[in-house]
């Protein structure tokens, strides 16, 4: 047990040395996209558009905190590919005598940890625009199991996918669609009954409703959760058989 | 010691037909290679050398056949034996975003090494490959050379008892060729069993104590580089046949001499080397 939680962190030592040498960069680069979203959807349209639960900024952080973590765990992860494809330094943790799951758990650690990392500047971002959000501990375990599932989503098209052309695809026809309709900047309730109740499956809309609910102090529907966890689970599978197919 | 027995691999392929189909890279290849010798894979591409290393490695799973090390089989002890070895790839695979010193400590970590028993080793390897002074430096920004010299230090930080090099002359100089040359008999003389694949029959021919040669997957030859030139004949002749270059192989000089006499032309009589010997059994010059 000892020998597999060191490989972990091999895994994760290496991908926490190359964040912490560009952090600043980092720290820069995660804060463009969530500060337009801000300004655009919060400032601009959001001062004409009023929602149930009150103001428009309210009902958007959440959205955007979950659509915002979904996009930097799987983007956090994909380099894998061209460590795969290209540079092949994948064939080093292959031929090395680690534990066989090491390398997916430590990849999805150092994919979690950038997540929160950049979720963390949004919201003080978010509180800096006058938002309101109450961060609970299950708010923060949400938070971490969207980063889990899209970091295993990443690892899963990393191993899958054999050109960048394809990887870019793979964000155009999963994480796009996803970002703008799971529940991020409107209600799913708003959309044609047959699109919903396929939009209510997928995992970052049951991430923006707990996140919604959860910040503003709501009840939340726990079988959300439940769901998520499966989507974790069954992504984990699927990685870590995709990455053990390597040899075949 | 390595056992290899009945080594089978198969991949799926389309056929000119369109027809899903296996192709088999590497059928039925059985060698023993005892401890402390540099053994050679030669074959023309295409002939399974890189598929065996990659199965030998742990890399690929062989779709029959068994690999034993130590005389310890491979299959259920797979963590255990992948400490036993190190390897050379053919692509220099660095993780880029990393130093020299942390490619290093990298691969150390990935082989259990304790926090001083890595920095010490790092420190010995890089003074045995001379690059110490690059410690701090990005990978991307080493030599061709200095890469090489360096993915050879990388293979023996966790001190393995079997290497795999993978063509590790590849597209480099006669200088630093000679250097790897130099290094590749170092670790055997330490005790190392040394397995390597390469395009060049000088190098099998000056490093290697026995060579194997593959073609079209199965092994068509297993001798010394001697021995090998010996029993096609010590001495070759060569001149220019009618459509190509034509050769005949001599055991005695003045046998040579005497069937050279009885050819027009410009004839050249030499001694036989390795190159002579792929050619004959694999029956083509392409991929040398």
């Amino acid at each position: 047990m000892g020998s597999c939680l060191y490989d972990v962190w091999t895994v994760f030592w290496r991908d926490w040395v190359v964040l912490r040498r560009r952090m600043v960069k980092f720290i820069l680069s995660r804060m463009v996209a969530p500060m337009l979203y801000l300004v655009a959807f919060g400032w601009g349209l959001g001062r004409s558009i009023q929602v149930d639960s009150g103001s428009y900024l309210d009902f958007l952080i959440p959205g955007i905190l979950a659509l915002n973590s979904m996009n930097i765990s799987f983007n956090s992860i994909t380099p894998v590919h061209a460590e795969r494809v290209y540079h092949k330094s994948l064939e080093e943790y292959i031929i090395a005598p680690i534990w066989p799951y090491a390398f997916l758990i430590g990849k999805v650690l150092a994919a979690i940890l950038r997540g929160l990392i950049s979720s963390a500047l949004f919201v003080l971002l978010a509180f800096c625009f006058g938002a309101h959000v109450a961060l609970t501990p299950l708010f923060l375990l949400v938070l971490a199991l969207n980063c889990v599932i899209f970091a295993e989503l990443g690892f899963y098209a990393s191993m899958k996918v054999n050109t960048y052309e394809e990887m870019g695809q793979v964000n155009t026809y999963i994480l796009v669609p996803m970002s703008f309709l799971c529940g991020t900047f409107f209600a799913t309730s708003a959309l044609p009954e047959a699109l919903r109740v396929v939009i209510e499956c997928l995992p970052l809309t049951h991430t923006s409703y707990l996140l919604r609910g959860l910040g503003s102090g709501m009840e939340v529907a726990m079988s959300s959760v439940f769901v998520l966890g499966l989507y974790a689970l069954f992504l984990f599978l699927l990685g870590s058989k995709a990455f053990l197919d390597l040899r075949k | 010691m390595i056992e290899i027995h009945n080594l089978v691999k198969q991949f799926p392929h389309r056929d000119a037909n369109g027809k899903n189909v296996y192709k088999t890279a590497v059928d039925r290849l059985s060698l023993e290679i005892p401890a402390g010798e540099i053994f050679g894979l030669l074959g023309p591409n295409g002939a399974g050398k890189t598929t065996t290393i990659r199965m030998l490695t742990m890399q690929l799973l062989p779709t029959s056949g068994e690999l034993r090390y130590m005389g310890k089989s491979v299959r259920g002890h797979e963590q255990e034996m992948k400490q036993l070895i190190g390897v050379v790839p053919q692509h220099v695979n660095f993780d880029l975003d990393l130093t020299v010193g942390e490619n290093l400590e990298l691969h150390a970590r990935l082989h259990h090494m304790g926090s001083r028993e890595r920095a010490t080793r790092i420190r010995e390897l890089l003074e045995y490959v001379e690059l110490s002074s690059v410690v701090n430096e990005n990978v991307r920004r080493l030599s061709g050379g200095m890469k090489r010299r360096l993915l050879i230090a990388r293979a023996l930080i966790h001190r393995p008892l079997i290497l795999f090099l993978d063509e590790p002359t590849v597209a480099l100089d006669p200088q630093v060729r000679r250097r790897i040359w130099e290094l590749i008999r170092h670790m055997a003389k330490d005790g190392a069993t040394v397995v390597l694949t390469t395009h060049y029959i000088e190098e099998a021919e000056n490093l290697c104590d026995r060579v194997a040669i593959l073609h079209c997957g199965k092994l068509v030859g297993l001798d010394t580089p001697g021995n090998f030139c010996r029993r096609l004949g010590s001495f070759t002749v060569e001149w220019d046949g009618e459509e190509s270059r034509s050769y005949q192989f001599f055991s005695e000089k003045r046998e040579a001499a005497a069937f050279a006499a009885t050819v027009e032309g410009s004839v050249l009589i030499r001694p036989t080397n390795l190159e002579d010997v792929f050619i004959e059994l694999t029956g083509r010059k392409e991929g040398l």
